[in-house]
């Protein structure tokens, strides 16, 4: 079956976000835990850690297993990286949330709010990659 | 427990980004490209996989209306769409089409310790700063 991996890959990401939702009622995307996890001064905050150290390990495991990286786009130069960063960062705060937050944990609680977010970010990132293969 | 939970809903996150190849920016890039003949479904089904599982989950919640820790559940009360979500999504979306890299993806790259998603990683966590200082 094609696209297996991706539907699998999904389904782990849709139980990996449910799990603190069942656990203690907690909805967060990846966004809110990476902000969270800079000052763990508090349970949540130290929680938003070791959901990113858990992260990280789960690229380490797959990595070790792998053994292959998947290909990165070098033709990018590292100042684009650094400004696409700083557009995430800026704009997920502001937003509320990311591509988890907004698209996983939204739209799997009917939000219309962030229906709304995902429609933008998708629409905005679609015209974006447009006009870079434009030039 | 609390803290078990956390680190195993971070590693399967990964597992699934990994996986799913969410974590490949030429992939998400391939996705983006909606209309063009370099166009890529794939992500389509990560999404789709991952929200019904998201959902039913959160609808045995409502309905048991108790967490596995015995706290009661109150589903999060409807926000207005407002100019912060607006503003904010189509700036992230913008980030996010410019190198196919989201915060998930760029921090379970981060064991790799590819110099591109370190400086991604950097300037997000700036970002997050400039962001707070503002709304302060």
């Amino acid at each position: 079956m094609t696209y297996l991996n991706e539907i699998i890959g999904g389904g782990l990401i849709g139980l990996a976000s449910a799990l603190p939702l069942i656990w203690e009622g907690r909805i967060a995307g990846v966004s809110g835990y990476a902000a969270g996890a800079l000052r763990p001064n508090n349970a949540n905050n130290t929680h938003s850690l070791i959901f990113i150290i858990g992260l990280v390990l789960g690229g380490l495991i797959w990595k070790l297993n792998q053994g292959a990286l998947p290909p990165i786009s070098t033709q990018t130069s590292l100042w684009v990286w650094g400004l696409s960063g700083l557009l995430v960062g800026f704009g997920s705060r502001l937003g509320g949330g990311c591509t988890s937050g907004h698209g996983v944990c939204g739209l799997g609680r009917a939000s219309p709010r962030s229906l709304a977010s995902v429609i933008l970010f998708m629409g905005a990132a679609m015209i974006t990659v447009f006009v870079r293969r434009s030039f | 427990m609390n803290k078990l939970i956390y680190l195993i809903s971070g590693i399967v996150f990964g597992l699934g980004l990994s996986l799913s190849g969410m974590i490949d920016p030429e992939k998400v890039i391939s996705f983006l490209s909606i209309g063009t003949p370099v166009w890529n479904p794939a992500l389509a089904f990560v999404l789709g996989s991952a929200v019904p599982v998201y959902f039913i989950f959160f609808m045995i919640l409502r309905k048991k209306k108790h967490t596995l820790n015995g706290t009661v559940f109150n589903s999060p009360p409807i926000r207005k769409i407002n100019k912060r979500l607006v503003v904010g999504s189509v700036i992230f979306g913008i980030g996010w089409g410019i190198s196919g890299i989201c915060p998930g993806p760029a921090l379970t790259h981060l064991a790799f310790i590819d110099i591109p998603f370190v400086v991604f990683i950097a300037t997000m966590i700036l970002g997050f700063e400039i962001e707070k200082r503002i709304q302060t």
